[in-house]
């Protein structure tokens, strides 16, 4: 790839590159998706996102529930959102917070209008949002201009020798050109979180990782752990895989970020970057729905999955790009992997062609190609909850 | 180069991945190290499946296992060259 590579996408009013064009019905709280579900069965070429919080949370949890919506709706694949909250307050907040992007965004509530009235006003307006979005055209954007975020599942040992490997050499191509990445799964880089700490692109971002992935062994494993945390990490999959340990995941795990790459700052759940482009850590879940859907609401775009054993995680809004080397799954498991790298494990491909086909496969995805996952109509939208509501 | 059934990441490993299905003992296989493309042969001690390890060298508990030059466990129980490593045999040190 150069730098003069270009994909057709849509350039969003905050100058953005964004490669779906969604109208979104977003739920401000798990009370409000009947309406949002509603609404998007009345307007076509909408689509909800039901969840299942947003009611009584507080402190850092309450932001992160905020942080996770206004990103979600924020992004650039994501053409116009209408927010649909209980009550007025939260609801405006949320839709104020998308709108900082220019897009456009309307707010109901349902208290003192009830499910039937909002439903209708906000079909209205969605209708109107859709001839809207659907008149808008892809544009020639450069693919440097991309935000790829990753994360595998289902991962095994092939995953260590070929899809990560293959994410990896991606990166270390497309992340001097000047694309954002993204990687994350605080709990599966233990046992490699000295690699990782080392992998800091300076002190400041290695220490802060370290304290992120400190944080979280002190505050979530200890308290909760029982005698080890067999079967979920490494998970059921992972052991039939062949994986043992999580040492061995974790070290296959950070394949992904390839040989020569470097991450410039480690962020919390759903934090948009902040320095510029380059490659960062975020501080998530390593469940794929919920790493996803992180990743999603900073902003990112595309996402590029590894797996092993066969996740099938998809996103609503961001196209998440199958990666398998392994050949038991490419042939079971077909029609959910966009790109197959069974040929590492049999010496009849390289990681560096295997890098430049996922490339390939970005390129193509970001000009429109439905994944895997979108044609099967995987929308896993899941949000991250740090403890429990008040 | 014919295909391998057992990949090593590093030299300084002492387990490799079956990478090939259907592996059973008797097998002599061919053994790549990604790390600097270089083979040998082991014969395959027991039916291994896809994607799982087989120890390069006779090992017993409590030995550290390496695996992309890193250190991944320990052995918890014995396991001779060519058979299986899994967890049976092999623990994290970490919980």
């Amino acid at each position: 790839m150069t730098t003069t590579d270009k994909i057709m996408a849509y350039r969003r009013e905050n100058g953005r590159v964004g490669v779906r064009n969604h109208v979104v019905i977003l739920p401000v709280d798990d009370i409000s998706n009947a309406a949002c579900e509603a609404v998007a069965n009345n307007i076509k070429g909408t689509m909800a996102l039901p969840h299942s919080y947003g009611r009584l949370q507080f402190g850092e949890d309450l932001e992160l529930h905020f942080r996770t919506m206004i990103g979600t709706g924020a992004n650039p694949n994501v053409a116009a959102c209408i927010v649909i909250g209980i009550e007025p307050g939260w609801t405006q907040r949320i839709a104020d917070g998308i709108a900082e992007t220019g897009k456009p965004v309307a707010a109901y509530s349902i208290e003192q209008h009830g499910d039937i009235n909002t439903i209708a006003t906000a079909s209205r307006k969605a209708k109107d949002f859709v001839h809207w979005a659907t008149e808008l055209q892809r544009e020639e954007c450069d693919m440097s201009e991309l935000w790829v975020s990753t994360k595998c599942g289902e991962s095994d040992t092939t995953t260590g020798l070929g899809s990560c490997p293959t994410v990896g050499n991606m990166y270390d191509k497309l992340l001097p050109k000047g694309i954002y990445g993204c990687f994350g799964e605080t709990s599966e880089i233990t046992g490699g979180e000295h690699l990782c700490q080392a992998r800091g692109a300076n002190k400041e971002a290695g220490d802060k990782f370290m304290e992120i992935w400190q944080a979280y062994m002190d505050d979530v494993i200890e308290p909760n752990k029982t005698s080890d945390l067999s079967e979920s990490q490494p998970t059921m999959g992972n052991i039939e895989g062949g994986l043992t340990t999580i040492e061995e995941k974790a070290l296959g795990n950070l394949e992904k970020i390839g040989r020569t790459s470097t991450y410039i700052d480690a962020v919390g759940p759903a934090v948009a970057p902040e320095k510029g482009p380059g490659l960062y850590f975020m501080d998530t879940s390593s469940a794929a729905a919920e790493c996803v859907t992180l990743m999603g609401a900073a902003g990112f775009v595309v996402h590029t999955f590894p797996t092993g054993q066969g996740n099938i995680v998809g996103n609503p809004i961001v196209p998440v790009i199958k990666i398998s080397a392994n050949p038991r799954t490419v042939r079971t498991m077909s029609e959910h992997i966009d790109c197959d790298v069974t040929g590492i494990l049999t010496r009849e491909m390289t990681i560096d062609q295997a890098g430049d086909e996922l490339i390939e496969m970005i390129r193509r995805t970001a000009n429109g190609r439905s994944t895997a996952a979108e044609a099967l109509g995987h929308k896993e939208f899941v949000m991250t909850k740090l403890y429990r509501s008040a | 180069m014919s295909i391998p059934q057992l990949l090593v990441h590093n030299a300084e490993d002492n387990v490799g991945v079956v990478v090939v299905e259907g592996l059973t003992a008797g097998t002599e296989m061919l053994c790549v190290v990604t790390h600097d493309n270089t083979d040998f042969t082991l014969t395959a001690k027991a039916d291994v499946p896809i994607g799982h390890k087989i120890a390069l060298s006779d090992l017993t508990e409590g030995d550290t296992i390496t695996k992309y030059g890193e250190d991944i466990g320990k052995m918890v129980g014995p396991c001779e060259k060519g058979g299986h490593v899994h967890v049976h045999n092999l623990k994290t040190k970490r919980w």
